[in-house]
């Protein structure tokens, strides 16, 4: 049986934009004021790739119940 | 300098980590699909074609991609992107199309293996060979560079880089095979999309989006004593070598570049087409190459335009500063110096972790196709003819631990010898260039022979070794640059050199082959040549298919977005 590639993906990005967007909730300004122009990049790209790693295991989801 | 500039935090080390789990996690799914040496050479020819066009360009899709096509973006502006839009994407659409049927159509297993069924032995034993050799010094080069890359910003120990890098990636394709490295590419591709893109959107707004740019890159171009346009233009400088950074014209561009190089590599390399030989059908294998150009001609956003704002933010001369190296900037630090500029801590370990993850799929790109080159056509067609099934399967698996060793020494070698690099791209040069002519002969023209196309390829090498040898670039001394026999002819820019070198042997390859063709008696039969040759195949029938199955109407929306592009940039 082969493994759905979306599923490490979708787990991956998960996992990533969970670690991203808590961290830029709890970390402060301080750490992106000098850099990212202000914004606080890490909760927004955390958020975003949330998005799309839940995109990818919907989508492997959809893909499984079809197969069965 | 940039010495050790960077700073990594614990958050940075989490992400990173997670990383490598699920790089090695992969593997270690996969190992069970593993059965035969057919699911470790070629994922048993079962993947679907949006992984396997992902996985196409995931392995081109290495650092020296990313970092380099960065520095190239600095260093001669939009002129870069006809990397994608005159050399990957036409060669894509016309591999997809015209080469993918003898490819996936044939028995052959590899491309060594079909110039063995097209031509004879001696054909495909040259090109196995000199492919082995370059996926080794490839894939090393790659290590190397990550390596040196990791000390210099991190001060993370040189050996250790080499020795983590190639025992993980040692380690998922050991387990999995060619899925496991073509599933790690598509992670890698999803990986560096995610990781360039907030630099791209932050660095546009901070130049003031598009029109911002063009208006700050007036002074570079200028600076440089070019005309205000030239770093944000594509074509429209190129009537001239003179009035534009590359140091090319029109015609030298269009015809080493878009025509001579990029159909040598994106149509003969083993290395890109082993991934559409994967999918599990023709129609898949067709769309492969279609599919994998639809991204890659978007990609210059994401690693041409790191480039243009880096070089536009330096000579506005704020806070922004790109080091310098030999007198000069040194381009290469662009992407590292531009993550360090833009990210905090957490998104600069997301940076980092897409750049390693680019670094690692060019390496395992090359030591898949090096033990797949290697087991097929190296040990089976010389030394073992007729083992078992799962003695190849152990060969292939050895394959890689000595590919990985072989790659680690060439790392080492390349830290000793600052040349190494330059070495290579002439190889590159020297021995694809003419390629891309025996195979459009091979498949275009039944007359060609086996001693035509061996000899033609002998004489396109030399004559590449001749003209370099008689060359140039300006401001280079006679050595490793050229010129070896006495300079005559000096060009511009060591591109220039390079396009020209290429041209010359695509041409002589092409016509000593047809001409030791007609003086030389065909060996193979009409019937040996089915499958092999345009006018002895049967026409694949498309009219089944969907109207997005079908390639060549793809293939058609493909070039036609690509004209659109080359126009809104001319």
């Amino acid at each position: 049986m082969h493994l759905d590639v979306r599923i490490p993906i979708g787990l991956l990005f998960v996992v990533f934009g969970a670690i991203l967007a808590l961290f830029g909730v709890f970390s402060g300004p301080a750490i992106y004021q000098s850099h990212s122009l202000g914004i606080n990049i890490n909760f927004a790209w955390g958020l975003v790739q949330i998005a799309f790693g839940a995109v990818m295991l919907w989508l492997a989801y959809r893909g499984r119940k079809a197969k069965v | 300098m940039l010495q050790h500039s960077i700073q990594l935090h614990s958050i940075d080390y989490i992400l990173l980590v997670t990383y490598f789990l699920f790089v090695l996690g992969i593997g270690f799914v996969l190992r069970r699909t593993v059965s035969g040496s057919k699911d470790f050479f070629e994922s048993g020819r079962s993947l679907p074609a949006w992984i396997c066009a992902l996985g196409f360009i995931g392995a081109n899709l290495g650092a020296q991609e990313v970092m380099g096509m960065a520095a190239s973006g600095a260093k001669y502006g939009m002129m870069t992107s006809h990397f994608y839009w005159v050399g990957a994407v036409p060669a894509m659409v016309f591999v997809a199309i015209f080469m993918m049927p003898f490819y996936y159509g044939s028995k052959a297993r590899s491309v060594p293996e079909y110039l063995k069924l097209r031509f004879d032995e001696k054909t495909r034993g040259f090109n196995a060979l000199t492919f082995a050799c370059m996926t080794i010094m490839s894939s090393g080069i790659s290590m190397y560079a990550l390596a040196k890359l990791l000390n210099a910003i991190l001060g993370w120990n040189f050996h250790g880089c080499i020795l983590v890098s190639g025992v993980i990636v040692l380690a998922y394709i050991f387990m999995g095979g060619l899925t496991s490295a073509i599933y790690n590419e598509v992670l890698q591709f999803f990986l560096i999309v995610f990781g360039f893109l907030p630099l791209v959107l932050l660095g546009l707004k901070d130049v003031g989006g598009w029109d911002g740019l063009v208006a700050k890159l007036v002074k570079p171009a200028v600076d440089a004593g070019f005309a205000p346009g030239t770093w944000t233009h594509s074509w429209a400088y190129t009537g001239s070598a003179s009035t534009n950074p590359m140091g090319v014209e029109w015609f030298g561009l269009a015809m080493g570049l878009g025509f001579v190089l990029s159909f040598g590599y994106w149509c003969t390399d083993f290395l890109v087409v082993q991934r559409a030989m994967a999918a599990k059908d023709m129609g898949a294998a067709r769309r492969t190459p279609i599919l994998a150009a639809v991204p890659k001609m978007f990609f210059p956003a994401l690693v041409i335009l790191p480039g243009l704002i880096a070089i536009a933010l330096h000579s506005a001369g704020g806070n922004f500063q790109l080091p310098s190296k030999n007198g000069g900037l040194d381009y290469d630090m662009v992407v590292p110096t531009m993550l360090a500029h833009y990210f905090p801590t957490g998104m600069l370990g997301l940076g980092l972790t897409a750049l390693m993850a680019s670094f690692m799929s060019g390496m395992a790109g090359n030591v898949t196709a090096f033990n797949t080159v290697f087991t097929y056509d190296l040990y089976q067609g010389y030394i073992k003819k007729d083992g078992s099934d799962a003695h190849y399967l152990a060969v292939g698996r050895a394959t890689t631990v000595v590919g990985i060793l072989a790659s680690m020494a060439a790392a080492y070698a390349a830290a000793s010898f600052n040349n190494i690099m330059d070495i290579l791209q002439l190889v590159f040069a020297f021995v694809n260039a003419p390629l891309f002519a025996t195979f459009l002969l091979g498949m275009f023209w039944k007359r060609t022979t086996g001693h035509g196309a061996f000899f033609g390829l002998i004489s396109g090498t030399v004559a590449a070794a001749i003209h370099h040898g008689l060359s140039l670039p300006h401001g280079a001394t006679a050595g490793i640059k050229g010129g070896w026999l006495g300079a005559v002819h000096v060009y511009p820019s060591e591109m220039a050199q390079n396009f020209w070198t290429a041209i010359f042997a695509w041409s002589t390859c092409f016509v000593a082959t047809i001409l030791i063709s007609l003086a030389t008696r065909q060996k193979k039969t009409d019937e040996e040549l089915g499958g092999l040759v345009y006018s002895l195949t049967s026409k694949i029938k498309e009219r089944d298919a969907r109207w997005w199955q079908r390639p060549a109407l793809l293939g058609s929306i493909v070039l036609a977005l690509a004209l659109v592009l080359n126009l809104l940039f001319w």
